[in-house]
């Protein structure tokens, strides 16, 4: 099965939830466990509050967050991507417990890069960031969400 | 978000019901901060039994507030992760700073 989804939504704290909902639902059309849509849930809200809080450092006015997803058999991939100030350093963002507020864990991509197979950054100074998230589940596992 | 504060003695037990991501972290941590700014608390329990979602901003928010408390030499716990919570927090290594228990009853009992 092939299937598609794109939305975007102002960039402000009360839409995390929104975007991982959306996914999470989405991905309940590939044949995965709870705990695997739980997963996906995760990595979405940890880049959406990258978005949010790096791309564009809580500044919401007029916005935008933009979250695709391909569900390819049982393969789905994930797109988030804003238009802020980008990554200069991008090895540097991912190397776990680094973060550029001080108040903050480090953890967002090394969470991502735990839970999904293929995990891109795409980023410049001043021209937004774009994470790329890819997984691919093991199938017959369908009865799990029985 | 739910948030219950009750204070036994210098403790201040804090239980959470629902997602702790970013709208939820930063409500969560006004709360505990302006309890902890009493300077009557010395202990502090969070209770994650009706967590039922968190990421790395709701750990910053625990790992934070762990801070606060160690630094005037007060203890810290977690109880009743639900496995999926209970998974994340492991993988942040809060474990190794903040003991973890079931139930409450379980550190009245320590």
């Amino acid at each position: 099965m092939k299937n598609y989804v794109r939305f975007e939504f102002q960039s402000l704290p009360e839409n995390v939830s929104f975007a991982r909902a959306c996914v999470g639902a989405f991905a309940t059309q590939i044949e995965c466990t709870l705990e695997e849509i739980e997963e996906i849930k995760l990595v979405v809200s940890e880049a959406v509050s990258n978005c949010i809080i790096h791309g564009y450092e809580n500044r919401p006015h007029e916005k935008v967050v933009v979250v695709a997803a391909i569900i390819n058999d049982q393969t789905m991939e994930i797109m988030v991507e804003d238009y802020g100030k980008g990554i200069a350093d991008i090895k540097q963002a991912m190397e776990p417990s680094f973060s550029s507020d001080p108040t903050r864990m480090g953890l967002g991509f090394s969470l991502m890069k735990s839970f999904m197979d293929e995990l891109e950054v795409i980023s410049q100074p001043g021209q937004g960031t774009s994470v790329k998230l890819k997984r691919c589940f093991q199938a017959n596992t369908k009865e799990a969400l029985a | 978000m739910e948030v219950e504060l009750k204070q036994i003695r210098n403790t201040l037990f804090v239980r959470v019901q629902g997602e702790m991501d970013m709208v939820v972290a930063e409500k969560l941590r006004q709360e505990i901060d302006r309890k902890l700014e009493t300077k009557k608390i010395c202990n502090l329990v969070i209770n994650l039994e009706k967590v039922t979602f968190i990421d790395s901003s709701g750990l910053g928010v625990i790992i934070g507030r762990y801070k606060k408390i160690a630094g005037w030499g007060g203890k810290m716990f977690i109880v009743g992760a639900r496995p999926s919570v209970y998974k994340i927090l492991m993988f942040s290594g809060i474990n190794r700073l903040v003991p973890m228990y079931n139930n409450e009853q379980d550190i009245i009992n320590i």
